[in-house]
């Protein structure tokens, strides 16, 4: 089973739904975590793994024999990202532009485009030890600075899911192409929000996605500050979107201040692993 | 004209709470909300839209399957995995075009998509750029181009002197696009283990397109001794801390009647606030 985390807004609370429920559930059952914000992966500073295995991930982009192109024009015109420019003095690569689909390759008529790998990020693997000593494996994708392009690297991270196990992802905020890329296919997706007018917005958007590509979800409600009180408007929506609020976290100072110092909270807060654990129980639930 | 965007890396430190409160302090400004992925800029800013724009960002492979022959060329040669047993899965598909030319019989084309919409609108604090990405489209980056270049116009039409942005979360496409170019980069952190990573990958990013950056932490009681950490960072790194802005109850108030959150409140939080901007003018106005 592949349960993502996802919100919309960002900061809603996503990597601690994910590690706090990872490492409840480690406890008795084999668990993966996969951390896809490759942008700014954050679950690896709560975790922290023994990374084991680490490899760079790379996109195929063109290299252009000079000797051999005349300078048609036929590649940059098939190119549907602008990456590249045929000028008098040459061909221009703009590597960042580059998706690596190889069709500039395909439809020169000199043969003069072979490819290289360019390297965009890397793939981190390892283990990460619940207090009970048991194993949880843990996988993140990490983007190299300045790069552009997040999903063929969120790919690679996704090649890692180890079919036996449990995986749960902790997916990029908003709700555009990484978004996309890192919950398609899965079989749950956990909405995390937050009780106010930005959260709701951007929880509403999220929902439109996942009604869009047909994955069934629920929301869980962080900081919440009771139903008179912050929850009734986000409450509301979800009833009347047929959305099932899982769970609920409490706001709460203990909760924020185990965060800020990179610790899971159920591993001071003992009495939540029995809320991680009918949180699973609510998804399988969902996805039966 | 000066452009000011104000980035995080993180999610969910304040970039909007404090881009709203700059709108309102700022004079002579065109307000630009970057974040095309997930806008909130306009919850609080309730502009009213005088121009609206379709927005073609992306295209996908369309295939006429009274022409396909099943010789599964296209699927031979799609290297994202968007084409399985002769069907283009939309979601999949980037648009390439290697399909349609690999494809002997003339079968599948490329359609312009509707990804979205770029709006230009007038506020209470001026005139704002804006956008809506539609549901499971892509081409964020793009979108937030369009929403830089109609802010410029904007700026140039009215003879506003600044541009005041909000950035997405993150640091890819949508956030190169939405500093590349721009003159000062506010970064808002927040004192955790996450806030200080995220911080100093955004500040790579903003170095690597070299862009001077200022950095403000929001919530900074939270964590006095991660707050000491970034201000170590931020000292060797040669970044001035131009704002400690103390965690309040009152920004989701502000938010929940949707205000600005230097308009609502005069607490110690908003006074700080408004200390940074006053900076930043002097730096940069």
């Amino acid at each position: 089973m592949i349960i993502s985390i996802a919100s919309g807004k960002g900061g809603t609370g996503k990597t601690t739904v994910a590690v706090n429920l990872a490492l409840t559930l480690s406890e008795s059952e084999d668990i993966q975590l996969l951390d896809c914000d490759v942008e700014e992966p954050n679950a690896h500073l709560f975790l922290r793994p023994e990374i084991k295995e680490s490899y760079p991930v790379t996109i195929p982009v063109p290299v252009i024999d000079e000797e051999k192109c005349d300078h048609c024009g036929k590649c940059s015109q098939f190119c549907e990202f602008n990456a590249l420019a045929v000028l008098e003095s040459g061909v221009m690569v703009f590597e960042e532009l580059c998706h690596g689909c190889g069709g500039c390759g395909i439809v020169c008529p000199k043969n003069a485009i072979t490819e290289r790998n360019r390297e965009i990020g890397q793939i981190e693997k390892g283990f990460a030890k619940n207090y009970a000593d048991k194993n949880l494996a843990f996988a993140l994708g990490r983007l190299n600075i300045g790069e552009a392009m997040a999903s063929p690297l969120i790919r690679k991270v996704k090649e890692e899911i180890d079919r036996g196990k449990t995986a749960i992802l902790d997916v990029p905020p908003g709700t555009s192409c990484p978004v996309i890329e890192s919950i398609y296919g899965s079989d749950c997706c956990l909405l995390v929000t937050e009780p106010t007018p930005f959260g709701l917005y951007d929880l509403k958007l999220a929902v439109g996605l996942l009604k869009k590509l047909g994955i069934p979800f629920g929301i869980v409600i962080n900081r919440s500050t009771g139903e008179k009180d912050g929850d009734r408007d986000v409450e509301e929506y979800c009833r009347k979107e047929k959305a099932p609020v899982l769970m609920k976290i409490p706001y709460d100072r203990q909760i924020a201040e185990l965060y800020s110092k990179g610790v899971p909270f159920i591993e001071e807060m003992l009495g939540w692993k029995k809320e991680f654990l009918n949180l699973l129980a609510r998804v399988r639930e969902i996805v039966e | 004209m000066k452009q000011l965007t104000i980035i995080s890396g993180k999610g969910g430190t304040g970039k909007t709470t404090i881009a709203v409160s700059f709108a309102s302090l700022a004079k002579q400004k065109v307000l630009a909300d970057c974040d095309v992925d997930a806008p909130d800029m306009h919850l609080i800013l309730k502009p009213r839209i005088i121009k609206s724009e379709e927005f073609r960002g992306s295209k996908r492979a369309v295939k006429n399957d009274d022409l396909c022959t099943d010789c599964g060329r296209c699927e031979a040669e799609c290297r994202y995995g968007a084409i399985k047993d002769l069907r283009i899965d939309p979601i999949k598909c980037e648009g390439c075009g290697v399909c349609v030319q690999v494809c002997p019989t003339h079968a599948i084309s490329l359609r312009e998509n509707i990804s979205g919409c770029a709006f230009i609108s007038e506020t209470r604090y001026g005139p704002m750029a804006h956008a809506r990405l539609n549901i499971a489209e892509e081409a964020s980056g793009k979108l937030v181009s369009v929403v830089r270049e109609n802010a410029k116009q904007l700026a140039e039409k009215h003879k506003k002197s600044l541009i005041i942005i909000d950035g997405p979360p993150g640091i890819g496409c949508p956030v190169i696009a939405s500093l590349t170019g721009v003159d000062l980069a506010l970064i808002v952190t927040e004192p955790t283990l996450s806030g200080i990573h995220d911080l100093k990958r955004i500040y790579g990013v903003a170095k690597h397109f070299r862009i001077r950056s200022l950095v403000c932490i929001n919530k900074h009681d939270l964590n006095e001794e991660n707050t000491g950490k970034i201000e170590d960072y931020c000292r060797e790194s040669g970044i001035e801390v131009v704002g400690k802005i103390l965690f309040d109850q009152d920004v989701t108030r502000a938010m929940i009647a949707a205000r600005p959150f230097v308009e609502f409140s005069q607490g110690n939080a908003a006074s700080e606030i408004e200390r940074v901007w006053r900076r930043i003018e002097k730096i940069f106005l």
